[in-house]
Order: C-alpha cells, then sequence, then structure tokens
C-alpha cells in the first residue's frame, strides 16, 4: 500500500498545481479510459521557440490517473514539443517510483496519451502512442 | 492420457483434425488459474484481478509471437476458427461488400468458410465463385488466375484441406489476390498447428485458426488480422470491454484488441492456449512438420497394400499428415466401430466437407490423422485394423 500510494502521490492528488484549463489554449485533448471511466484533459500554450510555456489539466479518476496528470503536467513546462514527443511509459514510471500491474498502468498513462495525442495532432488516443 | 477405451488394448488417437489430445501442462496452467488467481480481467484493481489481466494480456503477446504478427493488438481472442470467420464476414464483410461484388472460395473448404459467405451473400446479393479441386486433390491455380480477372473483393482459402490434407500454395494464391485487390483470408485451422505460420512472410490480411487444434483447449481461438483493416471495421458483439464509452443512445468503441472482444473471455482457456503455444515450440514447429511428413509418408505407403482402400489427396509431398480414404465394400460407419474396438480412434463421415465430398462422389470417408506424439507403430497398428475389418465384412 506504501509503495502504491506514496506520498507524492496522494499529495498531488490532493493538492494538485495544474488543476484547471487555458482559455484560449494552442492545444486541447480529452479522452477516457474505458476500463474504469477516468478522465483526462490536457490543455497547453505555446510559445514561438514550440516550448509549453503554459500546461494545465482537469478530468477525474483515482488518484494514481490524476496524481500522475499533474506530475506529467509540471515535467513538460518549458520544454519543446519535439521532447515531450519523446516522453515514454517508463518516464511515466520512474516519474512515479512504483511498480504497476497491467490494469493500473492503464490509469498511470492516460494522461501521458492525452498529451501526445494532442501534441501529435491525433484525432484519438490510442495505446499505440505510449507502448514504448 | 493413457486411458484403454476397452480394457487391455491401448488407445490410438488418430483424429487430431478434429481436436488434439492436452499435455498435462496445459491442463495444469488451467488448474492454476482457477486453484490461485481466478478473477475477471481488466478493470479490477485487486491483485487477483492484475494476474488475471497480466496473464490473459500474456497469452495475446504470446499468440502474435507465434504466428510473427507485427503486434499484439492484431490479435482477436474468438470461440474457434469458426467464429474468427463470422466475425469478418459480419463486420468486414457486411460493411464492405456491396451487390454483385465476388467472392472466391475453394472446392475443399470446411463449412466454416463456406456458410458464413453463402449467409452474407443472400444478405448482400454477393457472388460466390469456387476455386476447383484437380482430381489429383490440388487447387486448380489456371481456373484461379482467370476468376481473378473479375475483379473479387475476397479470397478466402483453407491453408490447408481437413480432409484431403492438400497444403495450398497460400503465398502465391495471396499474391495474386492482392494483385487483383482483393483482401485475403486464410482458414489456418489445420496450417498453424502442424507447420510454421508467418503472418508476415503471408502477407495475409487475416488468418483465423483454433486453439483446442494446437493442444490448447476449446472454447478459444484467433483472428489475426492487419491493423489498418480492423481499425476500419465496425465492432462485432456488443457490450462490455468493446466500448470506450457508453452513452443511453450510442457508445464509442474501444481500440484493439478489445474492440471486438465483448463479454468476459475465455481467461482460463487463453493461458491454456498459451502454455499449448509454449509446448509446440519447444518441440520446434519444423520439427512436427518434419514427423508428420515421415508419418504420413509411411501411412500412405501402407495404405496402399490394403486392398480396396482407396486414399484421397495428393502424393505425401504436398500433404500433410490427413488420410482420408474409401473401403471397397464397407461404408466408413463401419471401419471406425470397428477400428474402435482395437482401441484406434478415427473418424468417419463428411468431416464438414459435404460439397468435396460430392465432388468426388462419394458420401463419407474414414479418415486418420496424425500429430506430433503419433509414431509410425501406431501406423501399422491401423493397417492391422483395417485388415481386420476386411476379414470382418469380407
Amino acid at each position: 500500500m506504501d509503495d502504491l500510494y506514496r506520498e507524492l502521490i496522494i499529495d498531488r492528488y490532493k493538492n494538485p498545481h495544474f488543476r484547471g484549463s487555458l482559455e484560449p489554449h494552442d492545444i486541447s485533448f480529452e479522452d477516457d479510459n474505458p476500463l474504469c471511466g477516468d478522465h483526462i484533459r490536457i490543455d497547453l500554450r505555446i510559445n514561438g521557440d514550440e516550448r509549453v510555456s503554459e500546461v494545465a489539466f482537469d478530468g477525474h479518476g483515482c488518484a494514481i490517473s490524476q496524481a500522475t496528470a499533474d506530475l506529467l503536467a509540471e515535467s513538460i513546462l518549458g520544454k519543446t514539443l519535439d521532447e515531450v514527443k519523446q516522453i515514454n511509459k517508463q518516464d511515466i514510471l520512474d516519474m512515479l517510483g512504483i511498480e504497476l500491474g497491467p490494469v493500473r498502468l492503464k490509469c498511470a498513462l492516460l494522461s501521458l496519451k492525452v498529451l501526445k495525442a494532442g501534441v501529435y495532432g491525433l484525432g484519438e488516443a490510442t495505446d499505440e502512442l505510449v507502448e514504448n | 492420457m493413457n486411458r484403454e477405451v476397452h480394457p487391455g488394448i491401448p488407445l490410438i488417437y488418430l483424429d487430431s483434425t478434429a481436436t488434439t489430445q492436452k499435455p498435462i501442462q496445459v491442463i495444469q496452467a488451467m488448474n492454476d488459474y482457477y486453484h490461485s488467481y481466478n478473477s475477471n480481467v481488466h478493470r479490477g484493481v485487486h491483485t487477483l484481478a492484475e494476474e488475471a489481466t497480466a496473464a490473459f494480456e500474456a497469452a495475446r503477446q504470446r499468440v502474435a509471437d507465434f504466428i510473427n504478427a507485427a503486434s499484439s493488438r492484431e490479435v482477436i481472442f474468438t470461440r474457434n476458427t469458426t467464429e474468427s470467420i463470422n466475425l469478418i464476414a459480419l463486420t468486414w464483410g457486411r460493411t464492405f461488400l456491396q451487390e454483385d461484388d465476388l467472392v472466391i472460395l475453394t472446392e475443399m473448404e470446411h463449412h466454416s468458410n463456406l456458410v458464413p459467405w453463402q449467409i452474407l451473400a443472400v444478405e448482400k446479393g454477393l457472388r460466390l465463385e469456387f476455386i476447383p479441386v484437380t482430381v489429383d486433390g490440388l487447387l486448380d491455380l489456371e481456373t484461379y488466375r482467370k476468376l481473378l480477372e473479375q475483379m473479387p473483393r475476397l479470397v478466402s482459402f483453407a491453408h490447408m484441406s481437413n480432409v484431403l490434407g492438400t497444403i495450398n500454395p497460400a503465398k502465391e494464391i495471396i499474391q495474386l489476390a492482392h494483385q487483383a485487390g482483393a483482401v485475403t483470408v486464410v482458414d489456418g485451422a489445420q496450417s498453424v498447428p502442424h507447420f510454421p505460420v508467418d503472418v508476415q512472410d503471408l502477407e495475409t490480411d487475416f488468418l483465423a485458426f483454433s486453439g483446442h487444434k494446437i493442444c490448447g483447449p476449446t472454447g478459444i481461438g484467433v483472428l489475426y488480422g492487419k491493423a489498418d483493416i480492423l481499425n476500419a471495421m465496425p465492432p462485432f458483439l456488443g457490450g462490455g470491454e468493446m466500448i470506450k464509452r457508453v452513452m443511453l443512445r450510442s457508445f464509442i468503441p474501444n481500440e484493439l484488441p478489445h474492440k471486438f472482444e465483448a463479454g468476459t473471455p475465455a481467461i482460463a482457456e487463453s493461458i491454456g492456449l498459451h502454455t499449448a503455444l509454449d509446448y509446440v515450440d519447444q518441440v520446434g514447429m519444423d520439427k512436427i512438420a518434419a514427423h508428420e511428413r515421415e508419418i504420413i509418408s509411411y501411412a500412405l505407403e501402407r495404405l496402399e497394400e490394403v486392398p480396396g482402400i482407396r486414399v484421397l489427396g495428393p502424393q505425401a509431398q504436398y500433404k500433410g499428415a490427413v488420410a482420408s480414404f474409401t473401403f471397397d465394400g464397407v461404408h466408413p460407419h463401419d471401419v471406425a466401430q470397428v477400428l474402435d474396438r482395437s482401441g484406434i480412434a478415427v473418424r468417419a463421415g463428411h468431416h464438414c466437407a459435404m460439397p468435396l465430398h460430392e465432388k468426388f462422389n462419394i458420401p463419407a470417408t474414414t479418415r486418420a490423422s496424425f500429430y506430433l506424439y503419433n509414431t509410425l507403430s501406431e501406423v501399422d497398428r491401423l493397417i492391422d485394423g483395417l485388415y481386420n475389418v476386411k476379414q470382418y465384412f469380407g
């Protein structure tokens, strides 16, 4: 239990730093986790040199999906869009510092899936985006 | 299985084309699941659900590796080959085929690759044409080439005949079909268990096979499809698991492969199939194929000795380990019945290929089929049994 719900995850779930929305925004994307109904939307503002200048997320779901979204938002501030595209499954697991089974992994990867679908300008978010 | 069906007489199982025997490992793997981590897959968060989900998805990856699919997303779990082919007909076929479109099948198809297309043909007004079978039991590829000039939309065929044993030149058939702009379906029910099948090498659009014919359990089958095509298809059955989001009046389908897997899947069976694939791979698919070549060559040679027996299908070099035969003056049911008394299990009937039997003008045949666990001495026992039949009815 302590492993799965590290203090960091509980803290960011209860007190997220990046919850909200950006109007106007340059990129916005949202999607669900069909397994449990988690929902995440991520808004981005991009500055002149293709870097993330502002980010906000909103949604509902378990502590892992929401805390991951908040941590992910923090981690991409100031990154270029190309750098954002490089973020992978392992980066998320490293960020969380916990082991996850296949069911909870979907919760943890939802925000990355949403973020990448938005940055790539795709019509829909697919598992393929976060497989590696 | 060491059972003596009749006391004192060891069983000789020559009916693997219908279904194979199951290694103890396969039965144990399914038992382990029910004993130790029985749970539904996906959605659940508890440990058992995580373990069951991991095992179910590992089985999918194992299947993908076994047939060399580009991704496990291209592997859909179904009940069996029949359901896989029906899935294609009722989703891809119903969506993309129109009146007067041509579907090419062959005269040697199992009913499972005939009836789904017949049903769809009635519904949509499709034309069905058939690649003829020559007297030698091979596909008449000259006629196939001519049929292709009519621009078929689909070519669906058995990789290996369950009656004649003919191994069809799948790669050539697929290449020609693609050149004509058609989508291809390979019925791999008899090929995948018996020799290496590589979907990327074949370049087929779809491949269907059953778990229970490759040392796995009944109730689980596979539909392989290229991701692009699967993505373009509508879902098959509706329900849980196949959705991304459900409103009261509409739904958004889930991603591959879950889009085609409504409801609780065959979890224990997927685990059994995983173990079965490990088992045959450990033996080696090349070795299994070589072993079967040796057995069928020997069986054909010995069957020829028995007066009154005529084996259907091509010479040993063109066929897998299936020998369907007629016996002058003795009905196949009687042949099978007498052989059963000697502990030999063979199948008698039309083997779900009535049109093929009609073509050869015979109502039924006796079929002996072999797998990795059969031996040359079992062939000898079969021949002894057939002489016994002859004595009985002769």
